[in-house]
């Protein structure tokens, strides 16, 4: 599993980080972004924050 | 015989009129259709006669606010005019929430480094502060206070002001203009409110580029203005959207959650019981109250959703409450809860034009409506609920005075 944000999709409204702390976080200009190692993370959190996103800019690749 | 053709939602079925006024500051106007009946998108009737699609399920709402083909540019001929006072839309530029992509993006992205969750959460310690000196005014002031007035607008109002380097000693003046642009029925009257907070941006833009201050105007036009990314207008437009949508927004959710939580002691001792509790009471409340109850759009291109066809052309209202009390997203959704999880609620919106201020919108609530209830424990009503005056439909839902005492 890996997951992916599309930095020209993102509008910077930070659901992913508040929905899966433990996978993405905010860079500093405001914008989401995976944490370093975490970009294949298994965390069951990562569903709901695909779904969080307003603009679909999370995608996720099985294997 | 001839069979008439199924569709559109209106020959079979009402279509009530909206806006309508809440019977209850916190419920949806009962005669808004709701997704239960297994209609998520019906119609509606407004001021000047005219249908548009009325969206209540929050499926459809959720495919539909971030679906291309549905446009928030209020220069198109057809998107509708919802309400009589929003005659004029077509000839005011409307930045960020009136405008589609590409041209949205590039203005986003110029706002977005200032409301990201870090620089917001930066901001705590002194968003605590005024709320804490606003609360110190209030208990010296005696036991009563209109909690509007001195709590629920000023700590927003500081905020945004402090955020953008306007100065809010100025704030009486561009408050009361604020108001008269949400609220006021004549056209002119909001024109002319509008063209006098634009006066006093121009100049305080002017001001800055001589000398300049730290906030995000400030920025803007060292960093935009300079590099004709932006010119005057469109950075003027920009500071009084930010400006009228950072307060009021926020300032009738620090009003009506107040009300709300007293309404429902239960809720309230178990909030304060258990303070962790306090984000996802506050992501709760903008679910179970969202003021900001109606989006409109326009369908560029025929769109199919719920079982119904939105023609090209055609407009659609997003109706925010019953949307957030959808029993398909949320059990028992006309209960306030304070221990689910109301995530996916759209009291924000969804899409590109989901709030910009969102993060900021929920440190704001968390600190004030925490702070008040740990502050002052006795809080109740001065007055019987029902005579506590609310908005009138169509505007952003809120409370036009709280009377408090303790």
């Amino acid at each position: 599993m890996s997951v992916h944000i599309d930095s020209g999709l993102c509008i910077g409204s930070g659901q992913c980080a508040l929905t899966a702390p433990g996978v993405f976080t905010t860079d500093d200009d405001g914008f989401g972004t995976v944490i370093p190692g975490k970009d294949g993370a298994d965390d069951p959190m990562v569903n709901e924050a695909v779904r969080a996103c307003p603009v679909q800019a999370i995608s996720v690749a099985e294997g | 015989m001839t069979e008439t053709v199924a569709s559109p939602a209106s020959v079979t079925h009402p279509a009530p009129q909206w806006p309508q006024d809440r019977g209850c500051p916190y419920h949806p106007p009962a005669a808004y259709p709701r997704p239960a009946t297994g209609r998520p998108l019906t119609r509606v009737t407004l001021w000047d006669g005219s249908q548009v699609w009325f969206v209540s399920g929050h499926a459809e709402a959720r495919a539909l606010l971030a679906d291309p083909r549905l446009s928030s540019d209020r220069h198109r001929p057809e998107f509708p005019v919802v309400m009589a006072r929003f005659g004029d839309q077509r000839t005011v530029d409307l930045p960020l929430l009136g405008v589609d992509d590409p041209e949205h993006n590039r203005q986003r992205r110029m706002l977005i480094p200032r409301f990201g969750l870090k620089q917001i959460a930066a901001m705590r310690p002194r968003i605590q502060q005024i709320v804490d000196t606003l609360i110190d005014r209030m208990l010296a002031g005696g036991n009563r206070a209109d909690l509007v007035p001195e709590f629920a607008l000023p700590v927003p109002s500081m905020v945004i002001c402090e955020l953008l380097g306007v100065p809010y000693a100025d704030h009486e003046f561009f408050e009361s203009r604020s108001r008269v642009m949400l609220n006021a029925d004549s056209l002119e009257e909001i024109r002319l409110a509008r063209e006098d907070v634009k006066a006093y941006l121009q100049r305080l833009v002017d001001a800055k580029r001589a000398e300049p201050g730290e906030g995000l105007l400030d920025d803007l036009i060292a960093e935009r203005l300079a590099d004709g990314h932006l010119d005057r207008e469109e950075l003027v437009m920009l500071a009084l959207i930010l400006l009228v949508a950072g307060h009021e927004t926020t300032a009738n959710m620090i009003s009506l959650g107040t009300f709300t939580l007293l309404q429902h002691p239960d809720q309230l001792a178990m909030l304060r019981a258990e303070p962790q509790l306090v984000p996802g009471a506050v992501e709760e409340l903008l679910r179970y109250l969202s003021i900001a109850d109606g989006m409109v759009r326009v369908a560029t291109e025929d769109v199919e959703v719920g079982g119904e066809t939105i023609r090209a052309g055609e407009g659609v209202l997003i109706g925010t409450s019953v949307i957030n009390r959808d029993p398909a997203a949320y059990q028992d959704p006309d209960t306030l809860d304070l221990r689910r999880s109301a995530r996916h609620h759209v009291a924000f919106g969804y899409g590109i034009h989901q709030c910009l201020g969102q993060n900021l919108a929920r440190v704001e609530l968390e600190i004030a409506l925490a702070t008040l209830f740990a502050r002052i424990p006795t809080l109740r009503l001065a007055v019987a609920p029902d005579e506590v005056p609310a908005k009138p439909g169509g505007s952003i839902q809120g409370l036009f005075a709280l009377p408090v005492t303790w």
